[in-house]
C-alpha cells in the first residue's frame, strides 16, 4: 500500500505520483507519513518536504509554509511556495543568502531577514542534497 | 485629376493593409494568450480546491475562530469595491462593461447611504476612476496581462489589512469571469467577509468524515489558511478577469482584421473604378481629337503632310530669271 502524493502551490502542481513515506515540517515539528496514517492536516513551517519513492529515489522540495493534508492514503501539501530541488537555482540562494547576512548587520527589520536567511539556506541546503 | 484620385486611394489601401497586419498579429497573439491563459486557470485549480476543502474539514472539525475575516456584517458602512480591468484597451468592451457595472454598484451603494471606496486593478479603471473624480485607495498595474499568485497576494494583503482594521466593512469584487472563448459575464461577487457557508457546504460530498488530528490545533490552522484562501480566490479572478480580456481582444481584432479585409475590397473597387474611368476618357479624349481633325479635312489622305505643300511653290509667278537647269 502506498501513498498517493500531491505536491501543490497556488499556480500548479508541482508533483504528483506514489510514494512510501513524506516527510514534511510543520510549524511544530517534522512528521512523517507512512501509509495508513491517521487523517492529519497540519501547517507548515519553512522546510523541506521529503518524498520517498517506492523505487527508492527521493524527492526533495524546499517548501517556504503552506498546509499538508492526509487522509485515505492521500497526502496533500498545499504550499505558499514550493521549489523542487531540481528548480532550485543555487547561485541566486546564495546571492540572497549573502544579501540577507550582510544587511542583517544594519537593518532593523530582523524577522523579515531572518526568515529571507532561512529560506536562502533552506534552498541551498536542498539543492545540494538532490 | 482622374490620376491624382487614383494615387490617393492607391496610399489608403496600403495604410489600410498596414493596419491589417498589425491588427491580425494582434489577434493571433491574443488566440495564444487565451490558450494559455486557460492552461493556467487549470493549473491553479487543484489547489483552489484542496484549501476549500481543507478549511471545509476544519469548519467541520468545529474549528471556531474569531478572524474578522468571516465576521458578516449584515449592513456594512463601508463597502470597498474591488475593480479588476485591463491595462490596455483594443479589446472591445471588456473595459468598460467592468467599469460600467462598478459604477452602478457604487450608485446603488451611495444611494443606500453607504460609503464607499476603490481599489483598482488595471490602468484603464485607474485612469477610468480618477477621471471621474473618485478616490482610489489603492491601484495595481501590470499584472493583467499575466498574473502571478505575487500578484496576488499583494493586492489581497492590502484588501485584508484594511478590513481587518475595520477600515472596510465589506469588499465587493467585479471582474470578468471567463466562461468559454465565446461567453465571458462581468460579475459582482462578495470577497470579504468570506462565505462561511460556501465553506462548510464543500466537502460534505465525500462519504464519513475522517477524525482529524490537527497540529497545531485547528483554530490555529484556519486562521492561517484565510489569508490564504481569500488569495487564491483573488487569483482565481485575476486568471479568469486575464483569460477574458484576452478572448475580448481576440474578438476586437478579429472584427478589426474583417474590417480591414471589406475595406480593401471597396476601396480597391473604387480605385479600379477610377483608373477605368481615367483610360476610357483618355480614350475618349484621342478619338475626339482624331475626328475633330478629319472633320476639318474631310480624307485621311489629308491628313498627309507633304499634300499641304503645292507641288510647285513658284509657278504661279512670272519669273525674272530664267531657271538656271533649264
Amino acid at each position: 500500500m502506498t501513498l498517493q502524493v500531491e505536491l501543490v502551490s497556488p499556480e500548479r502542481i508541482l508533483w504528483s505520483g506514489e510514494a512510501d513515506m513524506v516527510i514534511a515540517r510543520t510549524i511544530d515539528g517534522e512528521i512523517a507519513f507512512l501509509s495508513n496514517h491517521a487523517p492529519f492536516i497540519g501547517a507548515l513551517g519553512i522546510g523541506r518536504v521529503q518524498i520517498n519513492l517506492p523505487d527508492g529515489g527521493v524527492v526533495r522540495a524546499a517548501v517556504h509554509g503552506g498546509f499538508v493534508e492526509v487522509s485515505n492514503n492521500k497526502v496533500t501539501v498545499l504550499s505558499d511556495v514550493a521549489e523542487l530541488s531540481g528548480d532550485i537555482d543555487v547561485a541566486r540562494a546564495q546571492e540572497a543568502l549573502r544579501r540577507a547576512e550582510t544587511s542583517a548587520q544594519s537593518d532593523a527589520n530582523a524577522e523579515e531577514l531572518g526568515a529571507a536567511k532561512l529560506r536562502a539556506e533552506l534552498r541551498i541546503a536542498i539543492a545540494t542534497a538532490a | 485629376m482622374a490620376g491624382g484620385q487614383e494615387r490617393i486611394l492607391r496610399r489608403r489601401i496600403k495604410s489600410v493593409q498596414n493596419t491589417k497586419k498589425i491588427t491580425k498579429a494582434m489577434e493571433l497573439i491574443a488566440a495564444s494568450r487565451i490558450v494559455r491563459s486557460q492552461q493556467r486557470v487549470a493549473a491553479a485549480r487543484p489547489y483552489a480546491e484542496q484549501i476549500t476543502n481543507v478549511i471545509g474539514n476544519l469548519a467541520g472539525a468545529g474549528a471556531e475562530v474569531s478572524s474578522p475575516l468571516l465576521q458578516i456584517n449584515d449592513n456594512p458602512a463601508t463597502i470597498a469595491f474591488l475593480v479588476i480591468t485591463g491595462d490596455r484597451g483594443l479589446a472591445g468592451a471588456y473595459n468598460s462593461n467592468v467599469i460600467r457595472l462598478a459604477e452602478r454598484e457604487i450608485r446603488a451603494a451611495k444611494a443606500a447611504g453607504q460609503d464607499t471606496r476603490l481599489v483598482v486593478v488595471g490602468k484603464k479603471a485607474q485612469s477610468y476612476f480618477r477621471f471621474r473624480g473618485e478616490a482610489v485607495d489603492a491601484s495595481f498595474v501590470g499584472m493583467t496581462d499575466l498574473p502571478t499568485y505575487e500578484n496576488a497576494r499583494e493586492v489581497a494583503s492590502f484588501v485584508t489589512e484594511k478590513f481587518e482594521s475595520g477600515e472596510y466593512e465589506a469588499v465587493q469584487l467585479v471582474y470578468t469571469q471567463f466562461f468559454s472563448v465565446g461567453t465571458q459575464r462581468v460579475v459582482s461577487a462578495r470577497f470579504m467577509p468570506l462565505d462561511r457557508s460556501q465553506l462548510e457546504a464543500a466537502p460534505a460530498s465525500e462519504g464519513p468524515k475522517p477524525a482529524y488530528e490537527f497540529e497545531p490545533e485547528p483554530g490555529a490552522i484556519l486562521e492561517r489558511l484565510l489569508p490564504r484562501y481569500a488569495e487564491a480566490r483573488l487569483f482565481a479572478a485575476l486568471l479568469d478577469a486575464s483569460a477574458s480580456e484576452h478572448a475580448n481582444r481576440q474578438r476586437a481584432m478579429k472584427s478589426a482584421t474583417d474590417n480591414a479585409d471589406d475595406l480593401i475590397t471597396r476601396l480597391s473597387r473604387i480605385m479600379n473604378r477610377a483608373r477605368q474611368d481615367s483610360i476610357t476618357s483618355e480614350i475618349m479624349e484621342i478619338v475626339g481629337g482624331a475626328e475633330a481633325l478629319s472633320a476639318d479635312k474631310g480624307s485621311p489622305v489629308d491628313l498627309l503632310l507633304d499634300r499641304t505643300f503645292p507641288p510647285d511653290l513658284f509657278e504661279q509667278h512670272d519669273h525674272a530669271t530664267p531657271h538656271a537647269h533649264q
